[in-house]
């Protein structure tokens, strides 16, 4: 039996109770087809038939139109920003040391952007409708992931001008 | 055809970086418990309970609402759960008030609440998805690309954001609830106070705060009787849309402006900024106050920022349209309750209870708030007259 006085003991404010989460990722028919062939080093969209917009990563529908895209469309690894931002914080459970950019970019052939890693550029320098392209990870190292690509580094082409990115 | 309902009785929480002293239900119960009593009401008094919160993930109780029946007196009543992200707060309200105005119940309690402190909204919001790079740093890195987006269409000036963000701070200063309390506020503080998702500094984001707020919402008969004044309820919206798909209009989102449309038909509002007196609106990130300045048709697209410059939008410098005079969300941010203490400050001003932050006068204010990939929206409008 213990004989600590109520009063010596420190305040209890809180418990530890951690809760760990594994999902198993059911990937559906458009996603698996869009990371079977990132897994060969190949980007890949699907075209809505209703709008002829191309969506990457396709997800099998279109948002917009609520039909299913069933056209698989091979995509360019070259891209145009679309929009970004410098990070100067950390991502929780993500090793990257900040600051870095993470950039909206659409791929050529595609009519909306995904977020990639932008790199191997001056920082001052990077601006919306800037052309960059991927640098894929090398071969043996691919799987079924959008991190295939390591990051974006700019092209030596000339700027989209602003309303033709994405269209 | 709807009954009328008002906003008879109103509790907050003050709110802060942490409230160790109470649990998520002491926190409910506390907002709640000043609802009732700002009504002249007991727990008996009340039909239904509406309940609200941002993800479970949040703070990691999943289902909160099955162990808070107690703390909020819902034994042998009908309780319900919303949830629409960071716009809960504000639907969580709308869907109080349609209990009422569909003629089903007389007093229905809301409550709204987070509690950031036992929470890592940040971790929650920056979960790796298996279809795209493991980038997702935040809502302020989701949003940093679209602020910036505007500020190119829009040329605003490059301090336009910190405007606001002095502006709301000078604003919580009068209101003792608010979690941020700076009275050395100044653009050269905010301009110096780190960046971190560019163009977006530390001072121009919202804090993460502990804090529930609570509203007793009555049909017309009740509200009459009540002791205090009631907040007429003269319009309600809600609407969403896709978080991505291809053309989507992400600075000026559709279901944003389609909402605010509907909301004002239902009040005889034509022009919001001639028409009402102020307004609460969710201003999670300092930028956003010239967007929805535009997307809410209080200025001509691409000229929002110019109110906010000459001061229109700000209660210390007279302006003719002040918004967030409580301080809002970039001075409290108890996520999930955040949408419900702007429809509640909103009530507020017309019930002419706003103490040191009330406009003078106001007759028709306007609460608004915003959630998800800026995709769901609820507002309403309340006012000092019945419609």
């Amino acid at each position: 039996m213990t004989t600590e006085k109520t009063e010596e003991r420190e305040p209890i404010t809180g418990m530890e109770a951690p809760l760990y989460l594994k999902y198993k990722f059911t990937a559906g028919e458009s996603t698996a087809k869009f990371l079977s062939q990132l897994k060969l080093g190949r980007l890949t969209g699907q075209r809505c038939p209703i709008c002829s917009q191309v969506y990457v990563p396709a997800r099998g529908s279109c948002a917009r139109c609520g039909v299913a895209t069933n056209e698989t469309v091979e995509l360019s690894d070259k891209a145009t920003i679309q929009s970004f931002t410098i990070v100067h914080i950390p991502i929780p459970g993500n090793a990257l040391q900040p600051p870095y950019i993470v950039a909206n970019l659409v791929p050529d052939g595609a009519n909306i952007s995904f977020i990639h890693l932008l790199s191997e550029c001056d920082n001052e320098a990077v601006h919306i409708g800037m052309r960059v392209e991927a640098v894929w990870k090398p071969e043996e190292e691919w799987d079924y992931a959008m991190e295939n690509i390591s990051y974006f580094r700019p092209l030596d082409e000339p700027d989209v001008p602003i309303d033709e990115i994405g269209r | 055809m709807a009954e009328l309902a008002a906003v008879i009785g109103i509790g907050q929480t003050k709110y802060q970086t942490k409230r160790g002293d109470v649990s998520i239900a002491g926190l409910v119960r506390e907002a709640a418990q000043n609802a009732l009593i700002d009504a002249g009401l007991e727990w008996r008094d009340i039909d239904a309970v509406v309940i609200g919160k941002a993800p479970d993930m949040f703070e990691g109780v999943v289902m909160p609402e099955t162990y808070l029946t107690d703390a909020l007196g819902c034994n042998g009543k009908p309780m319900l759960r919303v949830h629409t992200a960071g716009s809960v707060g504000g639907s969580t309200a709308l869907v109080a008030a349609s209990h009422v105005q569909s003629g089903v119940f007389k007093r229905v309690l809301t409550v709204t609440f987070e509690k950031q402190s036992e929470s890592n909204a940040m971790w929650a919001l920056s979960n790796p998805h298996p279809f795209s790079p493991h980038l997702n740093a935040g809502a302020g890195g989701y949003f940093a690309p679209i602020i910036r987006e505007y500020i190119r269409r829009s040329e605003a000036p490059y301090d336009a954001g910190i405007k606001v963000a002095v502006k709301d701070r000078k604003h919580a200063l009068r209101n003792p609830l608010a979690h941020l309390q700076l009275p050395d506020i100044s653009m050269e503080m905010v301009e110096q106070s780190p960046m971190l998702w560019e163009p977006l500094r530390f001072l121009e984001s919202c804090p993460s705060s502990d804090g529930a707020c609570a509203l007793v919402i009555a049909a017309e008969d009740l509200a009459t009787q009540a002791p205090k004044k009631p907040a007429w309820i003269r319009g309600g919206a809600m609407r969403s849309e896709p978080t991505m798909y291809a053309g989507r209009e992400e600075v000026n989102p559709q279901a944003g402006r389609d909402c605010a449309k509907d909301v004002y038909s239902q009040a005889g509002v034509t022009d919001p900024r001639r028409d009402l007196d102020c307004a609460e609106v969710y201003v999670p990130f300092s930028w956003y106050e010239p967007m929805w300045l535009e997307n809410l048709g209080f200025a001509p697209e691409g000229e929002g920022w110019k109110l906010t410059m000459e001061g229109a939008t700000s209660l210390d410098e007279g302006g003719d349209i002040p918004w967030n005079c409580s301080g809002g969300v970039l001075s409290s941010n108890p996520i999930g309750a955040s949408g419900m203490i702007r429809f509640a400050e909103a009530a507020r001003q017309v019930r002419g209870d706003a103490d040191d932050h009330q406009v003078e006068g106001a007759k028709l204010a306007l609460g608004h708030a915003y959630g998800g990939g800026a995709q769901f929206y609820s507002m309403w409008i309340v006012g000092s007259e019945k419609p």
